[in-house]
């Protein structure tokens, strides 16, 4: 049974001044053809950077210290850079958070979007552009042939969050990760990038990795996630049971802060403390400082990724097994 | 103070100066052309500017290791039959003076203007900032040159001579103080939301404390670190002054006038009056400007983290 | 936008009076319009009947006015020395002076470009620190400096290169104004130390200029973006990158042909180059106030109309190409 991607104890690190820094701590997790996947956390957990290891981008100093990547069954993390040109952007596409940021603002939509189809594929400009336009039809653009002359700064960021999206689309990816694609978008537009975001991924059987801190969206969209915190995976398994009836004491601290979670009038819940910066880590589980259920064994040995009774899996020495 | 010293030698300053060996060799080489030229009248073997110690009979005696040279010269002697040596030392002390009073200058005047025009703002600011715009869309080098010129014709090169330094000084010190203002007046209006500057309104100082006492030492990283850069401005713009003439007079000559009195006798195998003063002067605004990277590397935030 | 230009020009309008303004006081109190006329040659009763028909007892105002209208009809005064109009003599010299920035402006395209790339994409090369150190060294160096050190090793030592004039011209135009030296071998070899040293002051800016901006740019996230979809290094980097470095570079490189006018002077001075530059420094030696005075005025005007015109330009390219991205 071949897996579309399969993560095996990854390990990231960044060579600093001062010595290396544990960026992702030995996370694994698997994804189908079709599956959609989230991957939550606070910022700096982690999540990020992991969707950047896929494709093997993560910005220096950062690299890959450990652990196995395997897409389609071949292991990608030790590609040559030339070799993985050949995946990035062809049979897995990521998109970034910050749309305007992502598209390069002197070149019109029409060049970012040839240039990656002739980056993969022999084909003429000409082929590539009625490509180009039936993207942009799929992401639901009015008038996709005036657009390609068009430069980025003259779409909204809605408008300009489906194009990256076409764009990702463009070579028929079997995966997309997605890095926070509505953080920087309104409320309402974020909504329908989500829902498109679903459809296209339920039409053409294709893999998603949902980067997000947002727990509603996630909830909304997947069907399993994992749940990062201070560089590693504490909590994984089918997104409505780890909702529904989470085992962490981190996410179950996380559902309760939802401000769906309580009734009009009361305080709204917050997880005491702070997740602790990646050069700081306590020894023993990263989360025990914060954690209302702690016991000594928590302070001395970091809990591993095991299955719990209920089939999902979490990283805590204080959940039934 | 000696807790200011202990500090210093503490902090990331010091500590990635003493890593940086090319900082280091720099500071090293500075530190003996300033020493040079602040004993150049102690250490030179002649007073090149007195002219009863110059024999007119000296002139153009290469240097000692060749066969018509003495150890008398050791660098040989120029058109005037003046030391080499002695005169460089002098002349390198002209280039210091007035490189580092023009840029005192500079920073004074630049500083005060843009002091005032980040932290005041509004008319004041975009008065100042225009005559600062104006100046500086015209190269210091014209500028200089141009007021020196007319300088030399309205006043003749006798009188010149006494005024020549102090004149320099304000020459060069004039033509670039926008740059100053610039850069301070951004760094102040980084500084003018930040809390401290709240605090100390609230306590009721006013704003001329505020902006000298509070606001200034901020702001000073960005003032040190274009300061190098004047200087090595300031220097070489006196040398090319000299150079033209227009600078400081024959009889109390500077790098740049030496390099220009010998121009003519490279063609004819005399090198080491052009020579000898050029690599010098090189070699002066070299470790200047090596300094100056990297005091800018090291007081970069941007970099800083990394 | 329209507001913009207006402002722009007429600050640019406000500089050049001031400019006039300046260079006509001085060759009021300083200038002797008398000698530039007829010479030295005449008696203090002559003189005196000249000074008035030439209407030099009015008042200030009013011979600044008169001063005005001639700038505007082309008379900028005449040369004592040459015995021409001024402007006649400035405009004669140009084509010397403009040749010599031309050169030192292709020189600069051509080797800045490709430097500047090479050493932002490879910092730690030992070849990028040779560049860096290379520059370092060149900023030290003022420009008259390099020229002697030039000639010194090219023309004395070597006879590589001719150390002064500007050797063979051909007339351009066919009517004796324009003699150029691009189109005779002798002229090529003439212009080359000269061109390489006036491009010696601007070359270590503008490869660290264009490294710097290289290396902001490739931080950003576009640039991330690009390698996410898998486009080819050389299109990312030629491509991507140098587009977005290229444009406040060209900013920057506007304003610094400005500049380099003033260095012509040193430059001509050394390599007896007949330019503008050279008859500056012929014109203060002779007292010439009034082609001091012209000379100020037409580079002067050639400067703010430079300065006014990059200003306007960048303010069309900025609003609709922010460079936005960076982090």
């Amino acid at each position: 049974m071949s897996h579309l991607l399969e993560v095996e104890d990854l390990e990231v690190k960044f060579a600093l001044r001062g010595g290396d820094l544990t960026a992702i701590n030995g996370a694994s997790f698997t994804l189908d053809p079709g599956e959609k996947m989230g991957i939550v956390g606070e910022s700096g957990a982690g999540k990020s950077v992991t969707g950047f290891a896929i494709i093997n981008l993560i910005s220096k100093p950062g690299f890959i210290s450990g652990g196995r990547i395997l897409f389609n069954g071949e292991e990608i993390s030790t590609f040559s850079d030339e070799k993985m040109r050949k995946i990035r952007g062809n049979r897995i596409s990521m998109i970034f958070q910050d749309p305007m940021m992502t598209l390069n603002p002197v070149f019109t939509i029409g060049t970012q979007m040839v240039e990656t189809l002739k980056a993969h594929r022999n084909i003429s400009r000409h082929e590539a552009e009625k490509i180009a336009l039936e993207k942009l039809r799929k992401v639901y653009i009015p008038s996709p042939e005036k657009r390609l002359a068009q430069y980025p700064h003259e779409f909204s960021g809605g408008m300009r969050q489906r194009i990256i999206i076409a764009i990702s689309l463009l070579t028929d990816p079997a995966l997309i990760i997605a890095d926070e694609p509505t953080t920087a978008l309104d409320v309402t537009i974020q909504a329908e990038i989500m829902d498109l975001l679903q459809e296209l991924c339920d039409t053409d059987e294709m893999g998603l990795i949902l980067i997000t801190h947002d727990l509603g969206v996630v909830s909304q969209v997947t069907e399993k996630m994992a749940v990062m915190y201070a560089g590693k995976i504490i909590e994984s398994g089918a997104t409505d049971e780890v909702v529904m009836h989470p085992t962490h004491p981190y996410t179950k601290g996380l559902i309760k802060s939802l401000p769906g979670m309580i009734k009009p009038g009361e305080d709204l819940y917050q997880i005491p403390g702070m997740m602790p910066n990646l050069t700081d880590i306590p020894p023993g589980c990263a989360f025990n400082p914060r954690c209302p259920i702690k016991e000594p064994v928590c302070l001395e040995k970091e809990p591993k990724l095991l299955s719990t009774k209920q089939g999902i899996m979490a990283a805590c020495h204080m959940v039934e097994r | 103070m000696k807790a200011s010293l202990k500090r210093f030698k503490a902090s990331y300053f010091f500590y990635s100066f003493k890593r940086d060996k090319v900082a280091m060799v720099s500071f090293i080489i500075l530190v003996i052309f300033l020493l040079l030229s602040l004993g150049a009248p102690l250490i030179s073997p002649y007073n090149p500017y007195d002219s009863a110690s110059i024999d007119i009979m000296n002139s153009e005696i290469p240097p000692a290791w060749y066969e018509e040279g003495s150890s008398q010269f050791l660098l040989g002697t120029d058109n005037m039959g003046r030391d080499l040596l002695s005169t460089m030392f002098y002349g390198l002390r002209i280039s210091v003076m007035i490189g580092l009073g023009a840029v005192f200058l500079q920073a004074f005047i630049g500083i005060s203007v843009g002091l005032t025009a980040g932290y005041m703002g509004g008319k004041v600011d975009a008065v100042l900032m225009r005559m600062a715009d104006i100046q500086f869309s015209f190269p210091y080098l014209m500028v200089a040159i141009f007021i020196s010129a007319v300088f030399q014709i309205l006043f003749g090169i006798g009188s010149y001579e006494q005024l020549a330094v102090p004149l320099l000084v304000v020459i060069i010190g004039l033509s670039e103080w926008p740059v100053y203002a610039r850069t301070i007046r951004a760094s102040v209006m980084g500084e003018k939301n930040k809390e401290y500057v709240e605090a100390a309104r609230v306590i009721g100082l006013s704003r001329p404390v505020i902006m000298v006492r509070h606001v200034l030492p901020n702001t000073l990283t960005s003032v040190m670190v274009i300061s190098t850069i004047q200087v090595a401005n300031a220097v070489m713009s006196e040398a090319a002054l000299s150079f033209l003439g227009l600078g400081m007079p024959v009889t109390m000559p500077s790098l740049g006038s030496l390099i220009k009195s010998g121009f003519e006798y490279i063609f004819s195998g005399i090198w080491w009056i052009t020579i000898f003063p050029g690599v010098f002067l090189i070699l002066f605004v070299l470790v200047i400007n090596l300094l100056g990277d990297w005091m800018r590397d090291v007081l970069n935030p941007k970099l800083y983290k990394g | 936008m329209f507001a913009f230009i207006v402002r722009r020009i007429t600050q640019a309008i406000f500089v050049m009076l001031i400019i006039s303004m300046v260079g006509f006081a001085i060759k009021n109190k300083i200038g002797d319009p008398v000698r530039d006329l007829v010479g030295e040659r005449v008696t203090p009763e002559e003189r005196a009947q000249i000074r008035d028909r030439l209407g030099l007892n009015d008042p200030f105002a009013a011979q600044y006015i008169r001063f005005l209208k001639n700038v505007t009809k082309g008379d900028l005064g005449q040369s004592f020395f040459y015995k021409k109009p001024a402007l006649d003599v400035i405009v004669g010299k140009a084509p010397a002076t403009l040749e010599l920035v031309f050169g030192a402006a292709l020189i600069i395209i051509l080797i800045s470009m490709p430097l500047g790339i090479y050493t932002a994409l490879k910092p730690q090369s030992t070849l990028s620190r040779f560049i860096m150190g290379f520059s370092t060294l060149g900023v030290s160096m003022p420009v008259f400096l390099t020229a002697i050190m030039l000639i010194y090793i090219f023309g004395v030592n070597l006879h590589w290169l001719p150390s002064y004039g500007r050797g063979d011209t051909v007339d351009l135009f066919g009517n004796g104004w324009w003699q150029t030296g691009f189109l005779t071998l002798d002229g090529l070899e003439h212009l080359i130390l000269p061109c390489v040293s006036l491009a010696s002051i601007m070359l270590p800016l503008f490869i660290r200029l264009i490294r710097s901006e290289m290396m902001e740019v490739l931080e950003t996230e576009y640039i991330k973006y690009a390698w996410a979809k898998g486009l080819s290094p050389m299109r990312i980097w030629l491509v991507h990158a140098f587009k977005n470095t290229l444009l406040p570079v060209v900013t920057v490189f506007g304003v610094q042909i400005g500049i380099m006018f003033a260095f012509t002077i040193l430059t001509e001075t050394v390599f007896q180059w007949q330019g503008m530059g050279y008859m500056f420094l012929e014109a203060v030696e002779r007292s010439d106030i009034s082609l001091l005075i012209a000379y100020l005025i037409v580079v002067g005007s050639v400067f703010v109309m430079v300065n006014t015109l990059v200003d306007i330009l960048y303010g069309f390219i900025n609003p609709t190409v922010r460079i936005a991205g960076r982090k």
